[in-house]
């Protein structure tokens, strides 16, 4: 109590009246409220998805049919690296970012995020690194064509572009270090009285876990691309066969990343699946304690599993047998989760607004994604399936239909506590069934077109595999054309929407829910005193101030 | 044609069905078949437990909705269910893991190979070396740019066809050494169930033995730069004795090509065959008009390197460039011949007019005497 109430002191003296809400431009670029910040983030994100998508309908124009249609080979590799770039470090990790700074202050009855300025610092470091890559494409020689794993000695091949991609990474990196520091220490330090560790919402505890994998990965890649760097420009060797270097050592590297980088990427969409399931289930989260078990031990086995991304470079069999069983093993805990959320849906009272179906969407296609995920563990099949378009149809159900289903899921479910108005329900439905008749229509026929054959990232194809690439091509505009929707019922609402009620959603039971619509500007400038049950569930509050 | 796969795929799942394009190409090899076989295993699996968990959960979605009138229960937790929910997936996976670890031990097991050849990528074609038998040549893509570029109509193999292919003898282990001589490729013919990356400065190995003769294509699965997507591998399997009859002749023909280094060459006649090697191996970066791709691979045509500086050529064509890491050292894999040859080329094709002829003899001294 004690702790808490110095920690709070300094807000509470300053925030009688002296401090109106900023206007103008510096309310953005002096922004230290963590709602400013988080919809900072979650715009940048949304343009980021935008400039991501762009260039995936590049790549997927030129794949409409055989031949060299639009693009050169090197370009298209470039629209290749950089889409994925640009989705992971761009689109998807700042928008659960965002998410984060805007709700974890109200889902803990914390008055801001603890380090106001270095969140305002994380955030204003996204922008130049997108410009870095955005430039790139300027310069000569043209972007970063190695792919996103930029795979070393590729990469110490390209141009220009790959150095500005490599200072992207940093500043990225960087921001995304000091985003995880802040979501840390908000979550340890600054939870409201009574609101305990084992009583925190699933959001809270997947922030925190995420937040911890970020600060132990994002300093290897880091590493890495600083390597590629130096082997570039200083004259070392790390990756060059030639000068005693190790071009599979990158490969080790990148990975020790690029795994625990996956999860990164599902644990917040299962903090945020566990909130929109209940809600509209009615009914508590079934086996609240298993999911954080589950969650950590997920995020345990991620740091073990590296290597299943190199099954074809030529391991001992040993090691193969190791990163299968391991990787195999991941199955477990994410079956659980599944369940659970089953188990919640079970004699509940469903209803199935836009979030909820979001929800089950999510975990459908999720689901395949996964079970497609225990195929190519099997490294004795991974071997007909490294690098085809298998992969690409894998880490799109669970990216896409994964990460983003969720991160829609989350905008519709908070946007009327963010804003006060409520979306168009009819056009949040249509956006939902657009979007995944055409996400399927595009990523299906790929286990197919993998399965029969095509490699991953080339321009120009064999006739066999034209029918399935058509119909995804097809599937990708269409996908392209609904995310308008979204906007559009965004754009609308945020001006034009009805008025919410402080608790739309009839089973929400979060701490969010029990303060006024929109959340005012300033809240919990004083902790509540609360009686928390699990999953966050407010059974009492008692105090706590806002303004 | 693709409504109708679609249709068929809504029809019936059957083996035909999944056999037409939508599945593994049918297995050569008996690894191959294995891998089919633990494939369609995974599948059925898999697929089973996709409906059984989903059917639970629209059986709830129907019934237990708010619209039906359904009250809420309020349980949140059930030990004995979530233990059996962990147990059971143990069990399924540790069920896959069985047939798969044997078939991991099989693969890996390369010795008693009765052939050995050593495979090189290069950017962007093969090289094969039949260790044993003094036969060695590089395999390149066969499909002209023309197809590429929709100019010309494009065959049955588009994009999959070799102007040599890999040749092997059915029935005998064959073992291959990977290795790389510049960025990592993969190599992969999947109706051999092989994939195995190539990699500057290692040395991997693989195994296949093929069951029946016949021509099997597969590609480089490794991003590998501009023309990953260009570098197809074919592999034909002959009976033991026509395999025997084409080694023969192979090294025949090998004998015969033996060029005289010190043959003094007529410039016609070292323009056509430079225009070949250049055709094969330069006009990915610098095209076939010499233009190159500004910004990223430079113009021969009228540079000051084509037309004024010739030890510089000759330099750079040996021994790749300094500044960028995507002009090879050509020395390594060319003949002086070849090389004395495209440069020639390069000297007098497009707008350059030097006149200037590149013997063989020339490259042996710009290599300093080392061949």
């Amino acid at each position: 109590m004690t702790a808490i109430d110095s920690a709070l002191q300094p807000a509470h003296d300053t925030a009688h009246g002296h401090h109106a809400k900023p206007s103008g431009i510096t309310r953005w670029l002096f922004a230290t409220n963590h709602k400013d910040i988080g919809s900072l983030y979650l715009w940048f994100a949304f343009s980021m998805f935008i400039f991501g998508g762009v260039l995936a309908l590049c790549i997927r124009a030129e794949l409409f049919r055989p031949g060299l249609q639009f693009w050169q080979p090197e370009l298209f590799n470039q629209f290749t690296t950089l889409h994925g770039l640009i989705m992971v470090f761009g689109a998807i990790m700042p928008a659960f970012t965002g998410l984060a700074n805007w709700m974890l202050p109200l889902m803990i009855g914390a008055p801001d995020m603890a380090f106001a300025r270095m969140n305002n610092w994380s955030f204003w470091l996204l922008p130049p690194a997108a410009l870095l890559l955005l430039i790139s494409f300027a310069v000569p020689g043209g972007a970063a064509a190695a792919g996103w794993t930029l795979y070393a000695p590729l990469s110490t091949q390209m141009g220009m572009g790959m150095d500005l991609t490599i200072f992207a990474i940093h500043i990225m990196g960087v921001s995304s270090i000091m985003g995880s520091i802040n979501i840390i220490v908000t979550i340890l330090n600054l939870r409201a009285p009574g609101m305990t560790m084992m009583k925190m919402p699933m959001f809270a505890w997947a922030s925190l876990i995420t937040a911890y994998l970020i600060i132990a990965v994002m300093p290897v890649l880091a590493g890495v691309v600083t390597m590629v760097l130096t082997d570039r420009h200083f004259g070392t060797h790390f990756f060059n066969a030639a000068g005693g270097g190790d071009p599979v050592l990158y490969q080790h590297i990148f990975w020790f990343f690029g795994h625990p980088e996956v999860y990164i990427m599902a644990l917040p969409a299962f903090g945020i699946v566990s909130h929109i399931i209940p809600t509209f289930s009615r009914k508590p989260l079934f086996g609240y304690t298993s999911m954080v078990y589950a969650t950590s031990s997920i995020a345990i086995l991620s740091f073990m599993v590296w290597a299943h991304h190199m099954f074809t470079t030529g391991m001992p069999a040993t090691a193969q047998l190791f990163f299968m069983y391991a990787t195999m093993l991941i199955a477990v805990p994410t079956g659980v989760k599944v369940f659970n959320w089953i188990g919640t849906m079970w004699q509940g009272s469903m209803s199935f607004e836009t979030p909820m179906l979001f929800a089950i969407g999510f975990i459908c296609l999720f689901t395949v994604g996964g079970l497609s995920g225990v195929t190519l563990s099997i490294a004795a099949i991974d071997i007909q399936l490294q690098d085809t378009y298998y992969v690409v149809a894998h880490f799109h159900y669970v990216l896409v239909a994964g990460a983003l289903f969720s991160l829609f899921a989350a905008v519709y479910y908070w946007f009327p506590k963010m804003t006060g108005r409520m979306y168009s329900e009819f056009w949040g439905k249509f956006h939902f069934w657009w979007s995944l008749l055409w996400f399927n229509v595009t990523f299906f026929p790929m286990h197919f077109l993998g399965l029969a054959g095509m490699p991953r990232r080339i321009p120009d194809y064999n006739m066999q595999f034209t029918d399935f690439n058509t119909m995804a091509s097809v599937g990708a505009f269409c996908f392209g054309l609904g995310q308008l929707i979204f906007f559009a019922n965004m754009l609308h609402s945020l001006r034009h929407g009805r008025p919410a009620a402080a608790k739309p959603w009839e089973g929400a039971d979060t701490l969010e829910w029990q303060i006024a619509t929109p959340a005012p500007y300033h809240s919990f400038v004083e902790a509540p005193d609360l009686e928390v049950g699990e999953n966050g569930r407010i059974d009492a509050m008692h105090g706590g101030k806002h303004h | 044609m693709a409504c109708r796969r679609v249709l068929l795929l809504l029809t019936g799942w059957s083996p035909a069905v999944l056999a037409a394009n939508v599945n593994l190409p049918p297995p050569v090899t008996g690894i191959a078949q294995d891998i089919y076989d633990l494939h369609m295993l995974l599948l059925y699996i898999t697929g089973g437990i996709f409906v059984l968990v989903f059917g639970v959960m629209f059986w709830a979605i129907l019934r237990h909705r708010k619209s039906a009138g359904h009250q809420a229960k309020h349980f949140h937790e059930n030990t004995t269910v979530e233990i059996i929910w962990t147990l059971i997936p143990l069990l399924i996976l540790v069920a896959m893991a069985w047939p798969a670890t044997r078939l991991i031990l099989q693969q890996k097991s390369s010795a008693g190979a009765e052939l050995t050849i050593k495979v090189t990528g290069y950017q962007w074609k093969w090289h094969y070396d039949y260790l044993d038998d003094g036969v060695a040549f590089m395999s390149h893509l066969a499909t002209p740019q023309s197809a590429i570029h929709q100019v010309a109509a494009r065959g049955e193999h588009y994009l999959l066809e070799v102007d040599q292919p890999l040749v092997v003898p059915t029935g005998t282990k064959v073992r291959l050494l990977l290795t790389a001589n510049d960025v990592i490729h993969a190599w992969w013919v999947p109706q051999l169930g092989v994939k195995q990356d190539a990699i500057p400065g290692f040395v991997r190995d693989v195994w296949f033995k093929v069951d029946r003769p016949g021509t099997y294509r597969g590609q480089c699965a490794e991003l590998c730069g501009k023309d990953h997507g260009f570098m197809p591998i074919v592999v034909e399997a002959k009976a033991p004795a026509d395999y025997q009859a084409w080694l023969a002749a192979r090294q025949k023909a090998a004998a015969a090509n033996l060029e005289d280094p010190n043959k003094v060459w007529p410039l016609a006649e070292l323009m056509a065959r430079g225009e070949k090697v250049y055709t094969q191996n330069c006009v990915a970066c610098h095209q076939a008009n010499g233009k190159g791709i500004p910004g990223a691979f430079p113009a021969l045509d009228g540079s000051a390197m084509a037309t004024k500086d010739k030890p510089g050529h000759i330099d750079i064509v040996l021994n790749g460039s300094k500044k960028n890491a995507a002009m090879a050292a050509w020395g390594k894999q060319l003949s002086d011949t070849d090389i004395a040859a495209v440069i020639t080329y390069e000297r007098n094709a497009w707008g350059n007019h030097t006149g200037d002829v590149v013997q063989p003899k020339d490259i042996k001294a710009a290599r300093g005497g080392k061949a």
